[in-house]
Order: C-alpha cells, then sequence, then structure tokens
C-alpha cells in the first residue's frame, strides 16, 4: 500500500488536490466490481448487491457522525420510511409507465422531509450531543412500533396494505422502460454498484471541498465555529437531512431487491447495524465504512447461513472490541499502523545507511 | 506596514447600554454603558472576576444579556444570533486557545466565514508578520503555544472583522512573543480595525494601549488615558493590590 493510499483510508479530511494514485485503484475497484456482473452467476450477483444496497445508507451515517460529530441511530428510521413509502407510491401506480421512478424519488424525498423536520427541533433546540443518539433510536424505535400495529384491511391507501408486523410485501421493482431492477438481476446488481460508487465520489468530493472542512469544524469545535460566522446548526440539518436521503436511498434499493418490507426493519437492531459498520471501519473514513459495510453484511449473511442467532452477538462483540482497542476503526487505524511503519522505515534505513559509512554513529 | 497615527474617528461603532448579565445570584456584568469609537484600540482590564470575558461573551452573543442593549454601527444586535453578529463585523480570539488542532494552519483557515470574498490582504500580512506563512501545511495542534494563539488571531482576521475582540492574547508567551503580539496589535489598529483587548499583562497594556477601561464588579471604574489610570489610588488599590 502506498503511503497516499494509507493517507486516504484515513481521510480526515482528504488530502487536497486528486491524486492520480486514487483514481486508478478507484478504476480498477469500478471495473473490478462491473465486471464481476459477466462472471458471477445470479446467486453471487443478487447477494452481492444486497451487501452493497446498505453503502449510501452507511456512508450517509460515516458523513453525519465521523465527519459532522453527530452520532445517529435513526438511518434505519429513513431507511423504513423510504421503503414504505415507495411501497405505498408503487403499488398504487405498477401500471403507470414511470410509476417507480416516482415512488423512488417519493421515497427518498419522504425521508429527507421527514429527517429535516425532525433535524430542525433537534438542532436549532441546541440539544445536547449526547442526547441526539437516543432521540433518534426512539425514532427508529417509534416508527417500528407504529409499523407493527398496521395490520389489517383498515391500513390501506389504494390497493396497498401496510401489512403490520408481517410487512408490506408484493411490492414492484424499480422499472426503467423495459428493464426491471428486481434482486437476481444483472441489472440491479449494475445499478447498485454504480450508485453505491457515485455516492461514495460525492461525498468524498463533498469532504474534499471547503464545505467539508467546516463540517469537520463543527465536530471538532461547535462554538468556535459558530464564532466564525457560520450557521452551524442549519448546516447540521443539512447533513442529517443529506445522510437521510442517502438512507432513502438505500431504503428504496432494498424494497426494489426484496419486494419486501417489514417493521424489523426500523428495529434496535437495524437501527445499529450502521452505526457497527461505521465504527468497525472508521467512521472518519468514508472508504473504510464503505468497506466495513460490505464485508460485516457478508460476514453476518455468512454467519446467518452457519450460526443462527450468533451472527448479532458476533456485531455487538465487534462493536464492543473495536470501541475499546481500535476507537478510530480497524481499516483506519490499519492505515495508520502502515503509515507509521512505512514512515519510520525511511529514516531507520538512511540511518543505517549512514552508520556504515560512519562507523560507529548508532553505538 | 508602519505604525501610524491611530486611525480614531468620532463615529460611534460600538455602544452598550446598561448592559447585564447575572449568573445564578452573581451580576457579573452590571448596568455597563460603554462605548467605543471607530478605530480605537482599547484596553479593558480589572481584577479576576471583573466581568471581562463576560462582557465579551455578550457582545459576541455567547451568553445573552439579561437587560441592556448593544449597539454596533448604531444596529441594535442584542438579541442576534452570535454568527450573524460575525457577519456584522465583531470577531473574537477566545481566552483559551481554540483552533482546530487535527487540521493544517491551511486547513484551519478555510473554515472562517470571508465577508467580502475577495483577497484578504490584511490576513496575509498578519500570517506574514506572525511567521505562519511558512508553516502552512503543519497540523495546529504541532505548533508552538504562541503561533496556536497567533493562528486564532488570524482566523478572527480571516472573518475580516472591523471589531476584534481579543481575550487575553499573551497568556503563555515569553517577551518576547509578547512583545511582537503587542507590536502586532498596534499595527493592525493603524490598519484600521477597532480592537478591544482584555489583558492583565501590563507591560502589554503600557505597549499598545491609549485608552483604558477598569471593570470592576461587572461596572466602569475608571476609564481614560493609561497615565490618568495608573496613577489613580484607587485603581492601584483594587487592581494592583496597593494600600
Amino acid at each position: 500500500m502506498s503511503p497516499q493510499a494509507a493517507k486516504e483510508l484515513q481521510q480526515d479530511p482528504l488530502p487536497s488536490g486528486r491524486p492520480r494514485a486514487f483514481w486508478a485503484v478507484f478504476g480498477v475497484v469500478a471495473a473490478g466490481l462491473l465486471g464481476y456482473s459477466a462472471v458471477g452467476d445470479t446467486f453471487a450477483l443478487s447477494n452481492l448487491a444486497n451487501f452493497l444496497l446498505y453503502v449510501p445508507m452507511a456512508l450517509g451515517l460515516g458523513l453525519l457522525w465521523g465527519y459532522c460529530g453527530v452520532l445517529s441511530f435513526g438511518q434505519a428510521a429513513f431507511f423504513g420510511i423510504a421503503g414504505y413509502v415507495y411501497g405505498l407510491i408503487a403499488g398504487n401506480l405498477v401500471d403507470v409507465a414511470g410509476g417507480t421512478l416516482v415512488a423512488a424519488a417519493g421515497g427518498i424525498v419522504g425521508a429527507a422531509l421527514v429527517a429535516a423536520a425532525f433535524g430542525y427541533f433537534v438542532f436549532y433546540g441546541q440539544v445536547s450531543g449526547w442526547i441526539i443518539p437516543l432521540l433518534t433510536l426512539v425514532l427508529s424505535l417509534i416508527l417500528e412500533t407504529f409499523m407493527a400495529q398496521t395490520a389489517g384491511y383498515q391500513w390501506r391507501i389504494g390497493r396497498v396494505l401496510f401489512g403490520g408486523y408481517n410487512g408490506m410485501t408484493s411490492i414492484p421493482s424499480l422499472r426503467i422502460g423495459p428493464v426491471e431492477f428486481s434482486g437476481p438481476t444483472t441489472a440491479f446488481y449494475l445499478l447498485v454498484v454504480g450508485l453505491s460508487l457515485l455516492a461514495y465520489l460525492g461525498l468524498r468530493s463533498l469532504v474534499g471541498s471547503r464545505y467539508g472542512f467546516i463540517l469537520v469544524g463543527t465536530r471538532d469545535d461547535i462554538e468556535r465555529t459558530r464564532m466564525l460566522g457560520h450557521n452551524v446548526d442549519f448546516m447540521q440539518v443539512q447533513v442529517f437531512t443529506l445522510a437521510a436521503a442517502l438512507a432513502g436511498l438505500s431504503g428504496v434499493l432494498y424494497v426494489s431487491w426484496g419486494n419486501y418490507m417489514n417493521p424489523s426493519n426500523m428495529g434496535l437492531l437495524a437501527a445499529t447495524l450502521p452505526v457497527v459498520w461505521a465504527a468497525v471501519g472508521g467512521r472518519e473514513s468514508l472508504v473504510a465504512v464503505f468497506l466495513s459495510t460490505v464485508a460485516l453484511r457478508a460476514l453476518a449473511d455468512t454467519l446467518a447461513v452457519r450460526g443462527g442467532e450468533y451472527a448479532f452477538l458476533i456485531m455487538g462483540g465487534l462493536l464492543l472490541g473495536t470501541m475499546l482497542f481500535f476507537p478510530a476503526g480497524i481499516v483506519v487505524s490499519l492505515a495508520r499502523a502502515w503509515q507509521r511503519r512505512t514512515q519510520s522505515f525511511g529514516p531507520r534505513a538512511s540511518r543505517l545507511a549512514k552508520s556504515e559509512r560512519e562507523p560507529g554513529v548508532l553505538k | 506596514m508602519s505604525v501610524g497615527t491611530p486611525p480614531v474617528s468620532g463615529e460611534i461603532l460600538l455602544q452598550t447600554t446598561d448592559l447585564t448579565k447575572s449568573f445564578g445570584g452573581i451580576r457579573a456584568v452590571d448596568h455597563l454603558t460603554l462605548t467605543i469609537a471607530r478605530g480605537e484600540l482599547r484596553c479593558i482590564i480589572g481584577p479576576n472576576g471583573a466581568g471581562k470575558s463576560t462582557l465579551f461573551s455578550l457582545l459576541t452573543g455567547l451568553h445573552r444579556a439579561d437587560s441592556g442593549r448593544i449597539l454596533f454601527r448604531g444596529e441594535d444586535i442584542t438579541r442576534l444570533a452570535p454568527f450573524r453578529r460575525v457577519q456584522k463585523g465583531i470577531c473574537e480570539k477566545f481566552q483559551t486557545t481554540r483552533i482546530y488542532r487535527r487540521l493544517t494552519v491551511g486547513q484551519n483557515l478555510l473554515i472562517p466565514r470571508a465577508m467580502r470574498g475577495s483577497e484578504n490582504g490584511q490576513l496575509k500580512w498578519a500570517l506574514e508578520t506572525l511567521g505562519l506563512a511558512d508553516e502552512i501545511d503543519r497540523p495546529a495542534g504541532e505548533l508552538y503555544h504562541s503561533h496556536q494563539q497567533w493562528l486564532e488571531i488570524c482566523l478572527a482576521l480571516a472573518t475580516e472583522p472591523d471589531l476584534l475582540l481579543l481575550d487575553e492574547p499573551t497568556a503563555g508567551m515569553t517577551p518576547d512573543e509578547t512583545a511582537l503580539t503587542a507590536q502586532f496589535v498596534v499595527d493592525l489598529n493603524a490598519h484600521g480595525v477597532t480592537v478591544l483587548v482584555v489583558e492583565h499583562d501590563m507591560a502589554f497594556v503600557r505597549y499598545i494601549a491609549r485608552q483604558v477601561t477598569v471593570l470592576h464588579y461587572g461596572r466602569i471604574f475608571a476609564e481614560g488615558a493609561l497615565a490618568e489610570i495608573e496613577s489613580d489610588q484607587d485603581v492601584r488599590r483594587i487592581y494592583l493590590g496597593e494600600e
């Protein structure tokens, strides 16, 4: 790994400039992911698409928590809101051309609007930093509880039933013209790869901009940043809303993949998982969040197949272990260790070379 | 930049009227009426607990006044949000250094909101004068203490303020660094920035100040030219501890 790559992995915030090495690595990864669609079987592609579809939600949390300093358990709530809104609109517009696109936009905008309203009261109300995780968790749990009691035919809009704890079923997949983006299709896989990479690139460019530095300033000293002329309350609402929109994108992709949404997607476990993904990889690095989200989704999937409920215990253990031993995240810590090693090797090598010319220097 | 005659004008830049702030039963600022002319370089001195830092917090909006008014360029800003006051032209360097220690000097300077959008010649001059221009790529947390203090002054200057509030700008500095800071403040004032300084170091005050306000129990105890203030027996008693 090059020193530049190690720095990129720590990304706090981005080093200035756009190193060619980054684009070379990015190009290889993108080509690899896209090329995999030609060789992977349907099951593998569908699985990988399922892991990748959570990336926008996790990156949103990386931005909000890692760069803006706001820990939120609300990503699951916005994931669920977008999924349900998409299901309601798509189910009713199933016969209309472009209906699922309207539904996708509706889902994402719905999640963003709820986040903007919630964020307005939280951030303009100057709610203390440690209360926000609790409030966002409560938001997720309230939505889960509310949706769980929507069983019965009275809970319907148009032809779509809410479904209570059994969930909303038969949700149509996204469709653009003749192409349907359902779970087991190559088209869906390519869409998810494209959107997750785009989400990453977009956020990377945001955190590398002046706005990104102001966000980091807000995280490190909110009062100082306010006293340098910034409306930090408004900026926090903006970032909270953007993170929610990204969670909404994941929610829309999820229902398009599985044609199904149920309240447990907004429950305690679902609310905690994005926090685990961001913390384990390293919340201050978008690359680390990207990698850990896919890796931990894959790990959870493998464990679930082999060990049932033990997957959740292992995820919880990972979170505790990371917080205790790698507070900056595993990927970020490894990158830092690598950078220290490569940096210390240089001077040591030159000292050794010097000692050969001048015996006794290192004695 | 050379030191010129301080460009004090007759125009009132800042005026507080009956400004009052209490914390619990303690009245930190007590019906304070203060007038600062554009171009002034004013030192505010007083014993610990006199209300100097609280006064700054009221001017910047960090604390809300219980009563009284603050007029800045004739506009009532008493209820204005802190960031709006910065946009109006008031910025503070805090008592304890508050910079972004994990960012480089250059990245720190990206954060302040510049009001005019054009190149900030004053900031460029300040960075060069204070020796920070050569440390642009250095993490701020690795700077010497004095350089960190200077960086925070530069952060405030990056907002292009009309009124700069400096709360103990030389705390923890060596005599040489204090002298450089004093000369810098005088030059900055000559550049047209109105400066209000809270400082305990009397050598620093003697060097920079033409006008001094003495606070005691949140009220103005004495005000005037430095020589008058220093010869005032009551000031010597409350501030310098002389019998």
